[in-house]
């Protein structure tokens, strides 16, 4: 751990794959700007990597001020110690009092072995974060603006706040999706501050044989419209009606766990705990009942239709609109609704 | 060759299954009142390394830190093929959060000594943290690899292994020792079977031996070889200040409990007027 640091500043890892920075550092870069600016401190981006010092005013466009380039051959493709060790280095050198990382398989790898090297506290997987006093519960000492860690627990049944009052750097993994992207603004102005960190060859364990990424086929995240199916809709052929609805209407196809364990449709579609997290303009549900793994991927929906044959399904209780029926009836009813528009 | 892996396993309450009942004052989770079921996760990674015992000859150690109880899922761990299970049991590891749970299995981890391979389950559905995993291969320095799909190959004390990284998959081959932590998709735990429970069945741990007659009955036990290992903080020398609260940076600040809010919403009519009245409105309000 770094001693507390109150003007430290306020960091983000800034994941890149193959020369591109990943969404949700982007994302991350706007929450970064917000919690800096509250906190009075700048916003800074560790950028490690080979060659990746062009990135860094994609860096600067989405807010932040100073980015740290860590830039070596044996950084080309990640691998946890490697990475790890950089990162450590740079927090030790510069004591940030927040270090924030994606949430995605490479945040979630890397965070926790810099946290247990650095012997300080980590929280996986936000949703939110704030800044806040906290009393401590049992000598009543204010702690001044922590980082407040705000995510879903218990499968989904509660929300934890976790903090991290005494061993900082205070740092957590923020999920995907979950914070609003910014409209970048490429006349910003930042800093580039060129970092080294000798890596020695005991720690490049990994050797990376093989990769193949797949492009994302499904941009479900970047679309306004989803109609999204569930259980309810019965049999994989039922769930053309929701293809056919998303089709019409130009929209992405979401599905729940339970539609997909059922082979409805397939993994990149699922939306919720497990799945991804959205925030379309509409969301239509069909035959989906609404469990807080589903909910907590698509409840920030500015509108959301449910179409559920059962009244009482939790689903309508974060709707705007509702539709008790039968999605079999009501699904054409809204093609052929929207085919007559005019 | 052969190899020896330890597996890390944990018993967690069903998460699918909590009533506002399970909730302490604390916000902490009353286990108790929880149905206790194996980490779905940790079931592969046990296949994971009973798989390289079939293929290569070799031990299965399991560990698990938590309360007696948890000697279950360290019997079941048997019944499916591991060769030693212990538990780790303490009151003064309560409370301990990702990075002291971490600390203690590294102890425990070191105290058994002598492994290629460290598995773990991605995740454990209590938490949902996956950290424990990294966070101890850090701890022991050791390499790690995440999210095993499939074992390749494992020659000249290195491990072929396929991972998932979210949108593809890579190869990679690791020194050994290393650290696994293994998702659903890798593998098909094997059922237990029925010689193994027959077996270790009468297993048990000294806590979970109670009554006037415990002594005689741990005697007894001890005899036919059916007493559990079990260790607390001092047998793995531990540092009490890394374990429990105190070694915990991570403090739970509030709990929420999710509570589905009756707000009204609209009620749209399941016929072709209804319908037509909702998309009017979207296209005039421009949502659609």
């Amino acid at each position: 751990m770094i001693e507390k640091n109150p003007k430290g500043e306020v960091w983000i890892f800034a994941e890149q794959e193959d020369g591109k920075i990943q969404d949700v550092v982007l994302e991350l870069c706007g929450k970064a700007r917000d919690l800096a600016d509250r906190l009075g401190v700048p916003a800074g981006a560790v950028l490690p990597g080979y060659q990746v010092e062009k990135l860094a005013s994609v860096l600067i466009s989405y807010g932040i001020d100073k980015v740290y380039t860590v830039d070596d051959p044996k950084l080309k493709n990640f691998t946890s110690a490697p990475y790890a060790h950089a990162m450590v280095k740079m927090i030790e050198k510069h004591r940030p009092q927040i270090v924030l990382y994606g949430a995605t398989n490479l945040g979630r790898d890397l965070a926790p072995r810099i946290a247990s090297e650095t012997r300080s506290g980590m929280t996986a997987d936000c949703t939110d974060l704030q800044i806040d006093d906290v009393p401590d519960g049992k000598t009543g000492v204010v702690h001044k603006d922590l980082l407040l860690q705000i995510r879903p627990a218990f499968g989904g049944n509660i929300i934890a706040t976790i903090v991290n009052p005494e061993r900082w750097p205070q740092m957590a993994t923020v999920r995907e999706g979950v914070i609003a992207l910014r409209d970048p603004d490429p006349a910003r102005k930042g800093e580039i501050v060129r970092e080294s960190v000798p890596i020695d060859d005991i720690l490049m364990a990994v050797e990376i044989i093989e990769r193949h990424v797949e492009e994302r086929r499904l941009n479900l995240k970047g679309a306004r419209i989803i109609v999204a199916g569930g259980a309810g809709v019965g049999s994989k052929e039922n769930f053309n009606q929701i293809f056919d609805l998303a089709g019409v209407l130009g929209g992405a196809v979401g599905a729940s766990r339970a539609a997909v364990d059922g082979g409805f449709a397939g993994h990149e579609h699922q939306i919720g705990q497990t799945g991804t997290t959205v925030r379309p303009a509409l969301y239509i549900a069909c035959g989906i009942s609404g469990a807080v793994q589903h909910r907590a991927g698509m409840e920030e929906s500015a509108k959301i239709i449910a179409i559920n044959s059962d009244p009482n399904a939790p689903i309508f209780s974060i709707a705007h609109y509702g539709i008790v029926g039968d999605l079999n009836q009501v699904i054409p009813m809204m093609i052929k609704a929207f085919k007559a528009r005019n | 060759m052969s190899y020896h892996s330890i597996v890390l396993v944990k018993q967690v309450p069903d998460t699918s299954n909590i009533t506002g009942e399970a909730m302490k004052e604390d916000g902490t989770i009353n286990r108790a009142a929880l149905p206790a079921i194996f980490n779905p996760d940790d079931l592969h990674a046990l296949e994971a390394a009973l798989e390289i015992k079939q293929k290569y000859g070799g031990t299965v150690t399991v560990l698990t830190m938590g309360l007696p109880k948890a000697a279950d899922i360290l019997r079941e761990c048997l019944y499916r093929g591991a060769d030693r299970a212990i538990l780790i049991t303490d009151r003064r590891a309560a409370a301990s959060d990702t990075l002291a749970t971490s600390y203690i299995l590294a102890q425990a981890v070191k105290t058994v000594g002598n492994y290629d391979f460290v598995f773990c389950g991605r995740q454990a559905i209590d938490g949902d943290t996956a950290q424990v995993g990294p966070q101890c291969a850090e701890k022991l320095g050791v390499p790690q690899v995440t999210y095993l799909e499939s074992i390749i190959d494992i020659t000249d004390g290195k491990a072929t292994l396929k991972r998932n990284i979210g949108n593809g998959w890579e190869v990679v081959r690791v020194k050994l020792p290393a650290l696994i932590t293994v998702i659903e998709s890798a593998n098909d735990p094997r059922p237990c079977a029925a010689k193994k429970m027959m077996k270790n069945k009468h297993k048990r741990v000294p806590l979970e031996i109670a009554g006037e007659d415990a002594a005689a009955k741990m005697d007894l036990l001890k005899q036919s070889g059916d007493l559990l290992e079990q260790w607390n903080l001092d047998d793995i020398h531990a540092d009490l200040d890394r374990c429990g609260l105190a070694g915990s940076p991570t403090k739970v600040f509030r709990i929420q409990s999710i509570v589905l809010k009756k707000e009204g919403y609209k009620q749209v009519d399941p016929n072709e007027e209804g319908i037509t009245g909702l998309v009017h409105e979207l296209i005039v309000d421009k949502t659609l």
